[in-house]
């Protein structure tokens, strides 16, 4: 039984947007166990990067508020931690990196200062240590030459290296949880797969939960146990990896699956979602994905579903009334 | 046997190299001798990663940017040769599609207006002629007439890239380079976006340079695929072949990186060592050595040659890679 | 598959694909201009200075000319508002009619030398090279003097009156947008859809002036109603120390400078004119004040 590392409970987020409140991210629940990597999908504006901010309670103070729900961290509700406890979970216990490495590195600091002011924010040892344990994280994460790059300012670093530089930072304290906002998307493909390479490993290594938060169907293909899919700021679905691609339930979790290129596969046309993500302002009644459906019913335009079991392997979860309460008898007529 | 819609022959272009007030600019090495030809009605895939020069080349094809040396022909005229002026009137039958649909559009027009530009400048068009072929074009982009009068600002990235598309058409080009134009767009406003393509080349004839860093996607809509390294193109082949038998380590890689949707096919990731090297510091001999599992002594010695290693296959490496149950078809002169 | 899956966008537009509604970019602007009291008055008193030159010579309750020697330098009375001056015309009407000539010159000036500018500055950002460098030095050089003597050295060579006024005015107006413009267009230029233009075909001029040009707009606005105020300011200078209007005429720098020799007897003669002047070019830095903070899109 692994030891569970986070459990988020019914997280509602909300923006300040022209004096009212916005709902960007609803009943938002998952968790996380100890050395397995779960996949957090969905496009642009579906609040997932929001969620990961909340968890992280990284959110803009005065305009965005956590509304309900709670995070908890080994059992305890880090929603409510003060400022000074919450600093010492970050980065120590949960870590995270982002998506632009290039932008996450102050450009007028070296590499050096960087990753030893992290260090010494959460150790109480001397600065030389400090340096060591730089160098070695830095090794850690494959970088060849750490003592030059510790010397270095970021613009004189690739994407891949300063990714790197980012994990390392991100691992120097060895946080129990990592959360990874989309890492490889600005990286080049082969790049990529070093980087890919290199958090598995630390995965079997230390043990180490991973939040990976991408839109790459791919890259959770290759590197997730289970996926959770969002829209609109909802989960819509969540499944075992294996399981969701052979036989994703939500239409929406379909149409992204359908209408992704797949190499190898020969095809010369894609089928695709018609329609775009609604505005957070301007969000339909009901379920938030029905003016995109193909199998919308009435009932979907006026009450929302609730998230509910999907008969399978125990774990899967799905927001759709097609799949609710589905006990396996109702033949699979609604696949196409 | 046609003759191809363009022919690029040995262009070489660099960058930077003057003298600052201190010290020399470094020179980049950005397009170290490419060659291709592209035929009519096919869509010409120009893939690799960051760096390697594709969207140089584009550029270079449209006359955007002039090269140092080498030749590009376009209706029996070498371009490179032309000024400015000269090639206005070329323009309007190479069109370009851009990779920022954010960007590409001027923010302070209509839509209408951005899209009758190229027959303003190209036509002698009445306004209610450009604006009868203006809403034609928009219902073939899948959007309506009454978005016409609206701005670039109102439109999503979807959206504004099937207005560029548009645009595109409307002088009936004989090429159109489309640099990276789905990869700002989410994935599923990408298949929106390729199947348009798709189709239009199908209605129209089009033929498309597609410059892309995303295999998959060029998998779907190429007909032919160039891979680029460091300014230079590796590997040429015809679509099925390039994934069936890729010969260039470097393709080998690539094609093995990118990740697949597919949980059960568990890929088999060739890792290249290292970075990519320096514009400014170019790798002796194979472009590619410094990271090339096979690399060999002559590799960093000595320039390969491109060659045809099958009928239509090209490939600029000492050493192509067979798999196991090739070696008898190899034909490798060394 | 069934037909619903091959339908494709080309084929098919609903209302998933219908736009918010227009949203007037004239009204958000009005609106937010509007939260600017400051620069909703000052524009206001603008407004009335303009009907004041447009206007004023019908209602000014006396002639301009009209003297009345029994009432010389009288203050403010119930006949006289404002009071009179030393050959006993009234002020108030004189000011009121002078509104036309003060104002006309100082728009005129700065009109002139904005258009100038903005052309120079078209020029310069769009060609560079040796083209920038002559028309930057140009403006450098005059940059380095102070406005005031730039003013007077030119009216010194050309003579003293109004016109040669606004062409000292229109001078030293010059720089600074010739500046702004030349940076506007140096970014403008580099943008995306600049190099779309060129790849479309278009030709320099048309580029600079569909594509380019408008983008430089907005930095352009601001600066214009400030140099209105400095040209009020300068013209008003210059009929003070005597190069502009000549006696005869109502024009506020030069009542002001009459004005000088009863400042101990008649103080109302320096005052009214130069309140006056203060407020307006107040309200024309006001006014700029809130163009700029109306157009710059992070401020509400």
């Amino acid at each position: 039984m692994a030891e569970r590392l986070l459990d988020v409970k019914n997280l509602r987020t909300e923006f300040q947007r022209d004096k009212s409140w916005v709902t960007a991210v609803n009943e938002v629940s998952f968790h996380i166990d100890r050395g397995e990597i779960v996949g957090l999908v969905g496009e642009s504006g579906c609040g997932k990067s929001v969620t990961s901010l909340s968890v992280m309670r990284l959110l803009p103070p005065k305009t965005s508020r956590i509304s309900e729900g709670k995070v908890l961290f080994h059992g305890k509700d880090i929603l409510k931690d003060n400022k000074k406890e919450m600093k010492k979970i970050r980065g120590r216990e949960i870590s995270m990196i982002f998506q632009e490495p290039m932008n996450s590195l102050n450009p007028c600091m070296r590499i050096s200062k960087q990753i030893i002011e992290a260090i010494l924010l959460h150790n109480d040892i001397s600065k030389g240590e400090a340096h060591r344990r730089a160098f070695d994280v830095l090794k850690s994460v494959g970088i060849p030459d750490p003592e030059m790059t510790l010397n270095s300012y970021p613009h004189q670093l690739s994407g891949g290296m300063c990714q790197r530089v980012m994990i390392a930072m991100a691992m120097s304290c060895e946080p129990e949880l990592l959360i990874a906002d989309e890492p490889t998307t600005a990286l080049d493909v082969t790049i990529q797969a070093q980087i890919l390479e290199l958090m598995e490993g630390i995965k079997e290594k230390r043990n180490t939960g991973i939040l990976m938060i991408t839109h790459d169907l791919g890259v959770v293909a290759e590197m997730c146990s289970r996926i959770i899919v969002m829209y609109a700021g909802r989960i819509v679905e969540e499944a075992p990896v294996k399981e969701l691609f052979a036989s994703p339930k939500h239409p929406y979790t379909q149409g992204l699956i359908e209408s992704v290129p797949k190499l190898g596969s020969d095809v010369s046309s894609l089928p695709f979602i018609p329609g775009s993500v609604p505005d957070l302002a301007s969000m339909p009644k009901g379920c938030k994905f029905a003016p995109r459906c193909k199998y919308a019913m009435d009932i979907c335009r006026q009450k929302e579903p609730d998230l509910t079991p999907v008969y399978g392997s125990g774990n899967r979860r799905c927001r759709c009334v097609l799949h609710d309460g589905d006990k396996g008898d109702k033949k699979e007529e609604v696949k196409v | 046997m046609s003759e191809p819609v363009v022919s690029v022959k040995n262009v070489v272009k660099t960058f930077g190299g003057g003298k600052g007030f201190f010290s020399k600019k470094p020179l980049v090495h950005a397009i170290n001798g490419v060659s291709f030809d592209i035929m009519p009605g096919e869509t010409f895939g120009l893939v690799g990663e960051s760096g390697c020069g594709k969207s140089t080349t584009g550029r270079l094809i449209d006359h955007l940017l002039s090269s140092d040396s080498g030749e590009i022909w376009f209706d029996r005229k070498d371009i490179t040769k032309l000024t400015e002026n000269e090639m206005r009137p070329v323009r309007a039958d190479i069109q370009m599609i851009f990779q920022d649909p954010y960007g590409s559009l001027n923010p302070r027009r209509r839509i209408s207006d951005l899209i009758a530009e190229p027959l303003l400048i190209h036509t002698d068009m009445s306004e209610r002629e450009r604006q009868k072929e203006v809403n034609d074009l928009l219902r073939v982009v899948g959007l309506s007439p009454a978005h016409g009068e609206r701005y670039p600002h109102e439109f999503s990235g979807g959206q504004r890239q099937r207005i560029g598309i548009a645009r595109a058409l409307t002088v009936h080009p004989k090429l159109i380079i489309a640099d990276e134009p789905v990869s700002a767009l989410d994935v599923s406003i990408q298949a929106q976006v390729l199947n348009l393509m798709s189709k239009l080349q199908k209605d129209y004839n089009l033929t498309y340079l597609f410059i892309s860093h995303d295999l998959s996607v060029v998998e779907m809509i190429a007909d032919r695929i160039a891979v680029m390294y460091l300014g230079t193109i590796v590997e040429t082949a015809s679509k099925k072949e390039l994934f069936e038998h890729p010969r260039h380590p470097y393709t080998r890689a690539l094609l093995s990186a990118v990740p697949i949707p597919d949980p059960t096919k568990k890929s088999d990731r060739i890792l290249l060592k290292g970075d990519l090297p320096s514009t400014t510091n170019l790798p002796s001999g194979c472009l590619f050595h410094t990271r090339c599992r096979y690399c060999q002594e002559r590799c960093i010695r000595e320039r390969p040659k491109t060659r045809e290693i099958s009928k239509g296959h090209f490939i600029k490496c000492h050493y192509p890679v067979f798999d196991e149950d090739e070696k008898e078809e190899r034909d490798v002169s060394v | 598959m069934s037909d619903k899956d091959k339908t494709t966008s080309v084929d098919r537009f609903d209302e998933a694909e219908a736009l918010p509604t227009q949203k007037s970019r004239r009204k958000e602007f009005v609106q937010k201009f509007m939260k600017r009291k400051t620069a909703v008055i000052s524009l206001i008193f603008i407004v009335l200075l303009l009907l004041a030159a447009i206007f004023g010579s019908y209602m000014a309750p006396y002639d301009v000319d009209q003297a009345d020697y029994n009432n010389l330098l009288q203050g403010p009375s119930a006949q006289h508002i404002w009071g009179t001056d030393e050959f006993g015309r009234d002020i108030f009407s004189r000011l009121l009619v002078g509104t036309r000539l003060s104002l006309a010159s100082a728009l005129s000036a700065t009109i002139a030398g904005t258009v100038l500018g903005i052309v120079l500055g078209l020029i310069a950002g769009y060609y560079g090279g040796w083209i920038d460098s002559l028309i930057m030095r140009a403006c450098d050089v005059l940059f380095s003097f102070p406005d005031i003597l730039l003013a007077i050295a030119i009216v010194a060579v050309l003579g003293p009156g109004i016109t040669n006024v606004i062409i000292a005015v229109a001078v030293f107006t010059v720089p600074s947008f010739a500046r702004i413009i030349r940076g506007a267009t140096i970014t403008v230029k580099e943008s995306l859809y600049v190099e779309v233009a060129r790849s479309i075909g278009c030709k320099n001029w048309r580029i600079l002036w569909v594509h380019v040009f408008p983008g430089t707009v907005q930095s352009v606005i601001v600066n214009f109603t400030m140099r209105v105020g400095t040209a009020i300011l300068a013209a008003s200078s210059l009929s003070f120390l005597g190069f502009g209007a000549n006696v005869t005429q109502p024009d506020w720098g030069a009542m002001l400078s009459q004005g000088r020799n009863y400042l101990n007897t008649a103080p109302h003669i320096v005052l009214f004119p130069g309140i006056l002047i203060f407020v307006t070019v107040l309200a024309f830095n006001l006014l700029g004040d809130g163009l700029r903070d109306t157009l710059d899109p992070r401020m509400n």
